[in-house]
């Protein structure tokens, strides 16, 4: 009786290796590389648990919508703050633009070196596009930004069939979108600005603090989180809600899959 | 290795221009004139008026009693010196070396050419041939020296490609004129009877040069090679040039591809061998119609590899026109700099900026976008916000001062500052709101002021105050007040958003 038990359960847990396992390559197929073994820590905290195997998906595409001027210099900033882990001190990255208004002196608060990225300022979108296919191929770059208003299905599936070769992360900038489509992004991102995190009860601005919205990703859990950037990394993390929006849950039940 | 020179005289050179342009000039005794001390003077003819009798500098009126049908044009200054570069461009297909010798004639040096056409006989029956066919009058030699080569071509009677060793025989038996002396020294030579060269060549030096001059002495060594002669090329030649001479003239794309992947392929390699990698290059295509198409690229570091020089030209071979076929292609590295083995490591890891695939990524943007829109920003010493930075030079420019993190500034700036319409209570304090673009922004806390002056040295005007402001909603702006608040004048701005 006691060795039928064993036998079960070392058929059982037989079984859940076996589900996990295929779980993973399901991933991989779908271009999530770097869930692979170990889980890369990029300094999100609690986040990261949002993601497939707890780890921010690196050699993928992700997609940041902002409204309107001032939602687009918070984005900037979280995305600099990512930036800054994923580069590490020797990356390069590139930012490609058509109305690049990133002023590179204030990177350096992010704990970038400005000198170290390449900023290629456009005069079309769709040169962007081209731009941006070309960077991501080339493996020698950490992270590639291109801010782009729209962009369709077929070529986001293009940018991401471009990073599953080169291991390059992708940063899409949606500034100012009109049509909000289905990508082939891993994860859409929404970043608003809060009031800042003020130092020690001091009158004036303090730290920056946003509100992380990670509206789609792509077998994980999307959330809601506050944010702080406090001498260079994110802090004060915490979670505002797991549900989502009623306008984002009803948008995502219609699109099924991502 | 034995020099070969080749000199070709134009007999007739601007005669046969203007005939080109007018073919019923051709069979006509047709002079050129200018007006010289109130008289106009012949200074060109051309066969038929040669035949005849009348020579250059004779005055219009008199050769105009000798033959009355004499046709006239007025010469147009400049045209000889033109007329010589444009040949002397032409004649790049049968040598690189290619130099103009004024009034009337072309100096190449052929030193290992004449194999490609198959020997010296045939090569200048190719150039002779192919000048012929374009109108001109020519006669063409070839010799050890450019001495000989220059008599022979003008003054020879049977043989003009002389054999190798054989140029001071040559000599012997051409006029003194053959030399290319002062006129003043051949009337002097022919007077005291010494028509030929062998006549006076035994003579000792020192009484010829007493007699002659030094100027003599040195025509005379250069002839028999006992001194160099330095010819100056139309073309400066590049220390690093392939050519491709094509059978057949070249009219297709895929044509063009092939030759550029043949010449890359030849230069990088010794490119290769040498350590050296390219920085700009150009690639040139001879028409048949005597144009010039070309096209330039340039890389960020040196690089040899063919590969990627190639999809850097690939972009802009459709602008290059064949027209009529293009028969020789010529591949210039015009600016070629160390290019030492790296270590590269072995997969995956990058080396940021100094990683080749990044430079390689950075020239096929630049390619197709142009390197003005490619910027990598260092830090300048200044304070006013716009002037900050500073685009840099390379991709490996050193920093030569750090960048600044004292002074909080925004993540995007304005390329121009929005004005705004703004509440203030009192002087120096922040404002209470702002209006932007119709909106009304409440500020709850506010930073400041930060006063940035004028750079006087560079630019007249007022200073700024900054202010970091936060409305209710948590956005985070940076303002600036233009001018001092007491001054009627001052003006409130957004310049810029911070995270």
């Amino acid at each position: 009786m006691l060795t039928l038990c064993k036998i079960i359960s070392v058929i059982v847990s037989k079984k859940v290796d076996v589900i996990s396992r295929l779980q993973m390559d399901i991933l991989r197929l779908q271009g999530l590389n770097s869930l692979s073994g170990k889980a890369v820590s990029i300094g999100l905290g609690e986040i990261e648990n949002a993601f497939p195997n707890a780890s921010f998906p690196l050699g993928a595409v992700h997609e940041f919508l902002s409204a309107h001027a001032e939602n687009i210099s918070s984005t900037n900033g979280f995305v600099a703050g990512l930036l800054s882990s994923l580069m590490g001190s020797q990356g390069a990255a590139l930012w490609i633009s058509s109305s690049r208004k990133v002023f590179p002196p204030a990177l350096k608060s992010f704990g970038i070196e400005p000198d170290r990225i390449i900023f290629v300022d456009l005069q079309k979108e769709k040169e962007v596009m081209w731009a941006m296919d070309e960077a991501l191929k080339c493996s020698a770059l950490s992270v590639v930004v291109g801010e782009m208003s729209e962009i369709s299905f077929t070529s986001s599936r293009r940018l991401q069939l471009a990073v599953e070769k080169s291991h390059v992360t992708g940063f899409i900038l949606r500034n100012q979108y009109r049509n909000l489509t289905t990508t082939a992004c891993v994860s859409r991102w929404k970043i608003t600005s809060l009031p800042s995190e003020s130092v020690d009860g001091l009158p004036g601005i303090g730290y920056p603090r946003w509100r992380v919205e990670l509206s789609r990703v792509r077998n994980g859990k999307p959330g809601v989180w506050e944010v702080a950037w406090i001498n260079g990394r994110f802090v004060h993390v915490s979670k505002l809600s797991s549900a989502l929006p009623i306008g984002d849950a009803l948008t995502m039940g219609q699109r099924k899959t991502g | 290795m034995e020099r070969r020179f080749v000199s070709i005289w134009f007999r007739h050179l601007s005669t046969d221009w203007f005939s080109l342009h007018r073919p019923q000039l051709r069979n006509v005794p047709f002079v050129l004139r200018t007006p010289s001390h109130g008289r106009m003077i012949i200074t060109a003819t051309n066969q038929l008026a040669e035949t005849k009798g009348i020579n250059t500098g004779t005055v219009l009126a008199d050769a105009r009693a000798m033959i009355p049908e004499l046709q006239v044009m007025d010469d147009k200054p400049g045209l000889i010196e033109k007329l010589l570069k444009r040949l002397a461009e032409w004649c790049i297909r049968f040598t690189p070396v290619v130099a103009a010798d004024s009034p009337d004639g072309l100096l190449l040096d052929a030193t290992g050419c004449s194999h490609l056409w198959g020997g010296d006989a045939s090569y200048l029956k190719e150039i002779a041939k192919r000048l012929t066919s374009r109108g001109y009058d020519v006669r063409v030699a070839m010799a050890d020296t450019i001495g000989v080569a220059w008599g022979v071509a003008r003054y020879g009677k049977e043989r003009f490609d002389i054999a190798t060793g054989m140029h001071i025989e040559a000599l012997m038996n051409l006029p003194p004129e053959a030399l290319r002396l002062e006129a003043d020294t051949v009337e002097r030579l022919h007077k005291l009877g010494l028509h030929q060269v062998k006549q006076f060549i035994g003579m000792p030096r020192q009484s010829l040069r007493r007699r002659f001059g030094s100027h003599f002495i040195m025509r005379l060594d250069a002839a028999l090679g006992q001194e160099i002669e330095v010819l100056e090329p139309i073309q400066p030649i590049e220390p690093y040039q392939e050519r491709l001479q094509c059978l057949e003239p070249i009219v297709t794309a895929t044509g063009i591809e092939i030759a550029l992947r043949q010449l890359l392929e030849t230069l990088c390699l010794r490119l290769q061998q040498e350590q050296k990698g390219l920085r700009t290059a150009l690639f040139k295509g001879y028409r048949v119609d005597g144009k010039v198409e070309q096209i330039t690229i340039g890389t960020n570091r040196p690089s040899h590899s063919v590969n990627h020089l190639f999809k850097l030209f690939e972009n802009k071979i459709q602008t290059i026109e064949p027209a009529l076929g293009i028969e020789l292609f010529i591949l210039e590295a015009s600016k070629i700099e160390d290019h030492l083995p790296q270590q590269e490591k072995m997969w995956g890891e990058s080396n940021g900026l100094e990683d080749a695939r990044l430079s390689e990524l950075i020239d096929r943007l630049a390619s197709k976008v142009g390197m003005q829109s490619i910027h990598r920003y260092v830090p300048d010493e200044h304070y006013w916000p716009e002037r900050s930075f500073k685009q840099g030079l390379s991709l490996h420019e050193k920093l030569t001062t750090p960048w600044r993190t004292d002074k909080p500034r925004p993540l995007r700036l304005l390329p121009t500052p929005e004005a705004i319409e703004v509440t203030a209570p009192i002087p120096d304090y922040p404002p209470m709101l702002f209006r932007h673009q119709g909106k009304v922004h409440p500020i709850v806390k506010a930073d400041g002021p930060e006063r940035i002056e004028q750079e006087w040295w560079l630019q007249q005007g007022q200073h700024r105050d900054y202010y970091r402001v936060e409305d209710e909603e948590g956005n985070r702006y940076w303002l600036f007040r233009l001018g001092h608040y007491h001054d009627k004048t001052y003006q409130w701005f957004l310049h810029g958003y911070f995270a």
